[in-house]
């Protein structure tokens, strides 16, 4: 026994996370008619990994990997800390449900599902591990050209051209990221982040990198008014790929941007750049709230919420940069991971709604909750999460940057982030009401077993999330230099 | 963790676990839904019959999960949330044997007595929540099991009350949020029963105290219909009788009120509140809603609506007792908590079996109600009187505690207050007893239900007699020992204790 946990405490589960993900995207490449089961099981596998780097993580704190043994600044380093595993894990549990799910969604036709989405997992999985800007910056291309494949596979007109649309601005995205990082290898020699942030001066060619790179991700995670190639790819994709666009691939470009301005960019940046991104995030909140709002379409709703919720994340760093502690930093992570959860789950139940209704039209969905129990019901506890309401962990999350509005002085943000919320039950309660309408006697709709079951237990983790915080944040702050690092550089 | 430890929790599950199970079920199994509910109910009745011997023998009930690093989930069974709860767990057995009879054939009941079970669960949190932040949690719960409820029947009318009823309480909610980060922000964790920390922050900071003050008070009063908050409540009337009952007397303007006995108490603490001169605004707002509420009743054709604003009316005097400083308006704010509670939900139930029984809704209507219904008409009247304060009744005890405390404040205007609305209370009720009583019947009666030899269902007959019996059993009994006005003493004995 003691030899089984020795020996799974010295495999390196950190290369085997990008690693096997990517096999299993050949194999499905190669094989595209094995059976589809192969790739929920190949997503637990992947899962397993995960959990056994978490371990990892968990009892021996961060852990480093120097690819081909170079190590940095010759070679690449693979990092994780308690920050990487957290969003793997965030990656792990939506990846398993949505593989789940898409079983039964692609089952009557032949698809590039499986290799596109297994890529685009090692993809993820490999960013979260990037300890360095160059590494980041493939994984962000990989990650986009995956993505972008997944939403033609809808396989109309107007998918196509919502893909291209976002193939377009993602790239561009990627082109300012690139910029900077160049500006950043000129001017010191480096790219590992901590080596970095160690380096870094402030002057004029840090600014703009800093500004670069930053406006590049901004348009990858779809902040205002930068969004505009999110909801029709989000709205328009298959349902499977729309929950990982919104739940993962945003918050991809987003963990790069706290990593950055955390780690690299601390003595550079400025409140007032800070300011201006929780101006940015704010206007996201309330204009994704009013599209969403006055979206007559199912999916159009979600997908515009997207856009308000990541209007929330762009708050932590003018929460986080004058204060000692990190509260608005752990807030904002666990925002991101709870908006995941329920939006998955949210799409996932959009998409079965459309498929066995044949449209997703809100104003013909009277009555949806009696013809489709399990899936209105998982719809209605994401709902909450979105809503911000408990026990959810985005009520928690909502306390922390509360708190930290609060102790930094910041009264107009936090009647943005209540004003976020009461908004959010604006735009939700207009698909939640359609449950209660009195409709004309229609047969019970059915859907898979599995596809129902995936979207409720998404939504359940959303939900109970908040009872989970605690150990969740511990493992945040497992190696958490980019707090302690953080605090130092600001306060000294 | 010992045996008492999870009694707090239990009682919370003791609803919410029989209503996630009632939700999978198929309309058809009437036999089991009832069984769940019964069982809940009962269930939920000894756990807090079996917390109140306990507390009263000084025995502690606590359960604690932690949420944030200082941040704890905390259930505790003290003397005033078990107030609270014993209300709600007696009255929410007698509810749901109502709304099984009222919903009798009606579709969606798996839905409702689901919703029905969370909405009580998240009172009882309300009740037994030991901190600030425990509280919010349950409040927002409240507002959320609480919606599918009022829109129920689905038609446009409730549809628009649902809105309504949304606005309002998420707004509130909101407020309420912000206050307790604040709060939370400047003291830390708010533990109600460890003294009062917001006194120690002195007058530094008096400003934003009063500010903070302000706010909970506003997100507290949305529930409780403080005027102007008050808009939703009457709309909200649109809902099934039972549902009524759960709004205005087991549940939801109940978690205002006694989140403002919390607050007054347990946040901010009496003496602290008086200091700030925070009370003195609080009595004037409560006041200003029993007159105006009450003279708005008069103009009600609409029972369930002249009762609706009565309501409104009424729990302010809970508001009005404790915000007058000094310990016996306090007793007769917080026993009018329990004895509003029994008066009000014998009312609403007397209205639903008119409604549903002869589809009677408006004032004009009831000529001679009493001689097809004379048990329902009784125990209107028995619920009435004791709203205009007519001994040996509820209300008259609440009122005459009200009143005692009034004169030992010097406070004359309070008991100007009292009298006003004690005349308005007779005349918005009396003549609806009048017109049932003495006046002659207009023609015959639409019978909506099979009659047998009851004058209705007897399980619509049954929870409005044993309501008002026992709100004239509180009041002729008020020095028996567990009587709500003994365990009100006890609380603010405890609470004026040097």
């Amino acid at each position: 026994m003691n030899l089984l946990s020795a020996a799974i405490a010295d495999v390196p589960w950190i290369v085997w996370a990008i690693v096997l993900p990517l096999a299993a995207a050949a194999a499905a490449f190669v094989r595209p008619n094995t059976n589809a089961w192969l790739g929920a099981i190949a997503a637990l596998a992947v899962s397993a990994v995960v959990a056994g780097l978490t371990r990892q993580v968990w009892q021996l704190g961060p852990q480093r990997y120097g690819v081909g043994g170079w190590g940095a600044p010759l070679g690449i380093d693979l990092y994780a800390d308690g920050l990487s595993v957290v969003m793997l894990l965030m990656t792990a549990v939506i990846g398993v449900f949505v593989s789940v799910y898409a079983i039964a969604y692609f089952a009557d036709r032949p698809s590039y599902f499986w290799p596109l989405w297994f890529f685009l997992w090692g993809a993820l999985n490999a960013l979260f591990l990037s300890g360095d800007v160059f590494n980041l910056y493939v994984s962000l291309e990989l990650i986009t050209l995956a993505a972008v494949g997944l939403v033609t596979l809808a396989g109309h007109v107007t998918a196509v051209a919502a893909a291209l649309r976002y193939l377009l601005a993602a790239l561009l995205g990627s082109l300012l990221y690139l910029l900077g990082v160049a500006l950043l290898y000129a001017s010191y020699g480096v790219l590992d982040v901590a080596s970095l942030g160690r380096a870094m001066t402030p002057g004029t060619v840090s600014v703009a990198a800093a500004a670069l790179m930053t406006a590049g991700l901004a348009m990858k995670t779809a902040l205002f008014p930068l969004h505009f190639w999110l909801p029709p790819a989000h709205a328009n994709a298959p349902a499977p790929v729309s929950a990982v666009l919104s739940a993962l691939v945003v918050k991809a470009s987003f963990y790069v941007v706290l990593r950055l301005w955390f780690e690299a960019f601390p003595a550079v940046i400025s409140s007032n750049a800070a300011q201006f991104l929780a101006i940015l995030g704010s206007a996201a909140i309330l204009w994704g709230s009013l599209q969403a709002f006055f979206a007559p379409r199912l999916k159009a709703l979600v997908a515009y919420s997207t856009v308000a919720q990541l209007g929330y994340l762009f708050l932590v760093f003018t929460l986080a940069l004058p204060g000692e502690t990190p509260t608005a930093w752990l807030g904002g992570i666990l925002f991101a991971i709870s908006h995941a959860c329920a939006k998955a789950s949210m799409f996932l139940a959009a998409g079965s709604i459309e498929r066995v209704a044949g449209h997703d039209r809100i104003a013909e969905l009277d009555g949806i909750g009696r013809r489709l129990p399990v899936t209105f019901f998982s719809m209605a506890l994401a709902s909450v999460t979105l809503m911000g309401l408990p026990p959810s962990g985005a009520f928690i999350a909502k306390w922390m940057l509360l708190e930290a509005a609060v102790e930094n002085r910041q009264a107009w943000l936090a009647v943005i982030i209540l004003a976020g919320g009461l908004l959010a039950a604006g735009y939700l309660f207009r698909i939640l009401e359609r449950a209660f309408r009195p409709s004309t006697a229609e047969p019970p709709l059915v859907v898979p077993r599995t596809m129902e079951v995936a979207a409720l237990a998404l939504a359940l983790i959303a939900l109970s999330l908040g009872f989970f915080t605690a150990p969740l944040l511990d493992l945040l702050h497992v190696g958490g230099p980019q707090v302690g690092n953080f605090v130092l550089e600001v306060t000294s | 963790m010992t045996f008492d430890s999870w009694v707090p929790l239990l009682a919370v599950l003791s609803s919410l676990v029989p209503g996630i199970w009632i939700f999978a079920l198929s309309e058809e199994r009437r036999v089991l839904r009832t069984v769940l509910n019964l069982t809940g109910a009962l269930a939920k009745v000894a756990l807090v019959g079996l917390m109140m011997w306990g507390v009263y023998y000084g025995r502690q009930y606590e359960f604690r999960v932690p949420m944030l690093p200082q941040l704890d989930l905390v259930l505790r069974a003290d003397a005033l949330g078990l107030l609270f709860v014993s209300l709600s767990a007696i009255l929410w057995l007698f509810t749901t044997i109502y709304a099984i009879a009222y919903l009798e054939g009606s579709p969606y009941r798996s839905r409702f007595f689901g919703f029905f079970s969370l909405c009580v669960s998240a009172t009882v949190g309300i009740a037994l929540a030991g901190n600030l932040f425990t509280f919010v949690i349950f409040y927002e719960s409240l507002t959320l099991s609480t919606y599918p409820l009022v829109v129920h029947r689905g038609t446009p009318a409730a549809l628009q009350a649902g809105r309504v009823y949304l606005r309002y309480t998420l707004a509130g909610g909101a407020v309420l949020l912000l206050a307790s980060v604040w709060l939370y922000q400047l003291v830390g964790p708010i533990e109600f029963d460890e003294g009062v920390s917001v006194a120690a922050l002195g007058d530094q900071s008096r400003g934003t105290l009063m500010a903070i003050f302000a706010l909970l008070i506003a997100g507290l009063g949305v529930k409780a219909a403080l005027v102007p908050l008050h808009g939703w409540l009457p709309v909200a009337m649109i809902a099934p009788a039972p549902v009524s009952a759960l709004l205005h007397a087991v549940a939801v303007v109940k978690a205002g009120a006694f989140g403002i006995v919390r607050v007054v108490y347990d946040v901010y603490g009496i003496r602290f509140s008086e200091q700030l001169g925070v009370t003195t605004p609080l009595a004037v707002l409560a006041a200003i809603t029993i007159v105006y509420a009450s003279v708005r009743a008069l103009f009600q054709d609409d029972l369930k609506r002249r009762l609706a604003f009565s309501t409104v009316s009424q729990v302010s005097y809970i508001v009005l007792g404790v915000a007058v400083i000094g310990p016996s308006s306090t007793v007769g704010g917080m026993v009018h908590l329990v004895h509003q509670g029994l008066m009000k939900i014998t009312l609403f139930f007397c209205a639903g079996n008119m409604a549903e029984t002869l589809g009677l809704r408006y004032v004009s209507e009831m000529h001679g109600v009493a001689r097809r219904m004379p048990w329902t008409m009784a125990a209107f009247a028995v619920a009435a009187f004791g709203m205009i304060g007519v001994p040996p009744l509820a209300g008259f005890i609440s009122k005459w505690y009200l009143g005692l405390g009034a004169v030992e404040a010097s406070q004359p205007w309070v008991l100007a207050v009292l009298a006003t609305s004690t005349l308005m209370n007779a005349a918005y009720l009396l003549p609806v007893l009048h017109l049932a009583w003495f006046k002659e019947p207009q023609g015959p009666w639409h019978e909506n239900l099979p009659s047998g030899r009851l004058e209705t269902h007897w399980a619509l007959l049954m929870p409005p007699l044993v309501t008002a019996s026992l709100s004239l059993g509180v009041g002729l009994f008020a020095g028996a020992p567990f009587s709500p006005l003994r365990w009100v003493t006890l609380i603010v004995e405890r609470a004026y204790a040097p």
